[in-house]
């Protein structure tokens, strides 16, 4: 297990939003972490990250995974959208948990940085200014600097919101074969039921009910099913 | 006298020397955290802290402290640690909290020094400190050394911690979850501010560092598009800008401090037809 929460309660300043969750994520998992009504997702993901102390329970790395190797995709923030910053600016401090005390990058990491930009098809914009890129030239960049910082586990924060549905497909298939081809386990948190069923090998669902298991499972249970329906009816 | 006579004759004396070479380190250093302050939306933390730094001054000249760098600059660095910190735990309360100690410190400062100081001239020494009006002048040779001193350092530190700061501005949460000790590091930022402030009372005085630190940044910010090209472009507009206004005020008379200032308010309204010109011509 690389990743496992026990009676986990989360929640800001002793508030608890969530309470007894329990789930598991192997190497090589999708897990897809669907909300119902707001019901604390950020909470989760800051929580997962060690950047919140949970508030009951425990959150325990295991095989091989440290804190520090998730990588994650943030949603854009306010300070993003007007940043001077190159896209090897950019990608290059993915690079940065790694370099400890030491000042500069090194060429290894140059070599790296430039491997994923590859790798995310955005070899080309390495020169470009990152705030006059499309929303999803944006998510490349962001997503090739959480592959910098890790090969592991990959932590994605709605990773198509605002996208155009050419582009969220574009970017549902990237994220498929980084799972599927280079072994790198998903956690992703959407509202798209749709893409999570589709994609995904586990399912969290937090909100009234809690539910966790496989895909199938989700599909066959009530909350699966009432969930899938509601959304799907109401978007078709 | 022509203007180059005027310049020379000028430059024959010691003290406009100094105040030449104080002027461009201290404009190199104010615009280094600029393009940082103000992406963390942290302009006024600059402010505040000057403010902070006048108020102590007061305190030093009654105290009859001949030499007060050591003090303000022992009080600014607290100070601008604590406004970091809190601003952290309570971002709704984090600009007031400035907008209070600040404020607090401005009235403080004057109250003392009206009640308990000695010299003869008072509304000049405030005037002097908050507008910086002659002080650029008035170092002494240890001034101008720490001066020296702490510019080094804060370049130095700059350039050490560059990757680091552009992480940590760039997206925090990302920094601290793949290892990077934001909290360090944005604890460095605010040390730094707090020395380049101290530095900066002594050449634009405390109610006009913020233009200091701020204009470089915006400018850059408009001409250049990746953060390593703003950084350059901010430093060397400060020092462009400093070096003119410097120059002007001894041909013309007029306060340093205001000058440097107006210099970089042209600056900054070229930089933005210059961008403006770059953006239509890129489309």
């Amino acid at each position: 297990m690389q990743l496992t929460a026990e009676n986990l309660a989360i929640g800001y300043d002793a508030r608890v939003i969530i309470k007894d969750l329990n789930f598991t994520v192997s190497a090589g998992d999708y897990l897809c972490i669907v909300e119902e009504n707001g019901a604390g997702k950020s909470t989760l993901i800051k929580t997962l990250l060690g950047l919140l102390p949970p508030i009951g329970g425990s959150v325990v790395y295991g095989d091989g995974l440290k804190k520090n190797e998730i990588g994650y995709l943030p949603q854009q923030t306010e300070v993003q959208k007007d940043f001077p910053a190159s896209v090897r600016e950019i990608v290059l401090s993915g690079c940065q948990g790694h370099k400890g005390l030491n000042p500069f990058y090194s060429k290894a990491d140059k070599q790296t940085a430039a491997q994923n930009m590859e790798k995310m098809g955005i070899s080309t914009l390495a020169r470009r200014c990152y705030r006059e890129l499309s929303g999803g030239q944006q998510q490349r960049v962001l997503l090739a600097r959480a592959l910098c910082a890790t090969q592991k586990v990959l932590l994605l924060d709605e990773p198509t919101a605002g996208l155009d549905p050419k582009v969220t497909a574009e970017m549902y298939g990237l994220i498929e074969t980084l799972n599927r081809t280079d072994g790198i386990t998903v956690i992703m948190i959407s509202h798209d039921i749709q893409a999570a069923v589709r994609y995904a090998t586990h399912i969290l669902h937090i909100g009234n009910q809690v539910f966790f298991g496989t895909k199938n499972d989700y599909l066959a249970g009530d909350v699966g099913k009432g969930f899938v329906l509601a959304e799907g009816g109401g978007r078709a | 006298m022509n203007v180059f006579q005027i310049l020379s004759a000028n430059f024959a004396y010691p003290f406009v020397r100094y105040a030449l070479i104080t002027g461009v380190l201290i404009a190199l250093c104010s615009s280094l955290l600029g393009v940082t302050l103000v992406l963390k939306r942290f302009s006024f933390i600059g402010d505040g802290l000057s403010h902070v730094a006048f108020g102590a001054i007061a305190i030093a000249s009654v105290l009859k402290i001949t030499n007060d760098m050591p003090l303000v600059l022992a009080v600014t660095i607290l100070c601008a640690v604590l406004l970091l910190r809190t601003g952290q735990h309570a971002k709704i309360k984090g600009d007031a909290i400035i907008a209070m100690i600040s404020v607090g410190a401005l009235a403080i400062g004057y109250l003392i020094m009206n009640k308990f100081s000695t010299s003869s001239n008072l509304s000049g020494d405030v005037c002097s400190t908050l507008f910086g009006s002659t002080s650029i002048l008035t170092l002494t040779k240890t001034d101008v050394v720490l001066s020296i001193v702490l510019s080094v350092v804060v370049t130095a530190a700059f350039v050490l911690f560059y990757n680091k700061i552009f992480a940590v501005t760039f997206d925090e949460d990302f920094a601290k979850a793949t290892g990077t000790k934001a909290g360090i590091y944005n604890l460095i930022i605010a040390v730094i501010i707090a020395v380049i402030i101290v530095l900066a009372m002594n050449l634009v005085g405390s109610l006009l560092i913020s233009a200091l630190v701020i204009f470089p940044a915006l400018s850059a910010m408009r001409m250049f598009k990746s953060f390593r090209s703003v950084t350059i472009c901010s430093a060397v507009f400060s020092v462009v800008c400093a070096v003119l206004g410097i120059l002007i005020s001894i041909v013309d008379g007029t306060p340093v401090g205001s000058t440097i200032v107006a210099v970089d308010i042209v600056g900054f309204l070229t930089a933005l037809c210059i961008g403006k010109l770059k953006g239509a011509k890129a489309k």
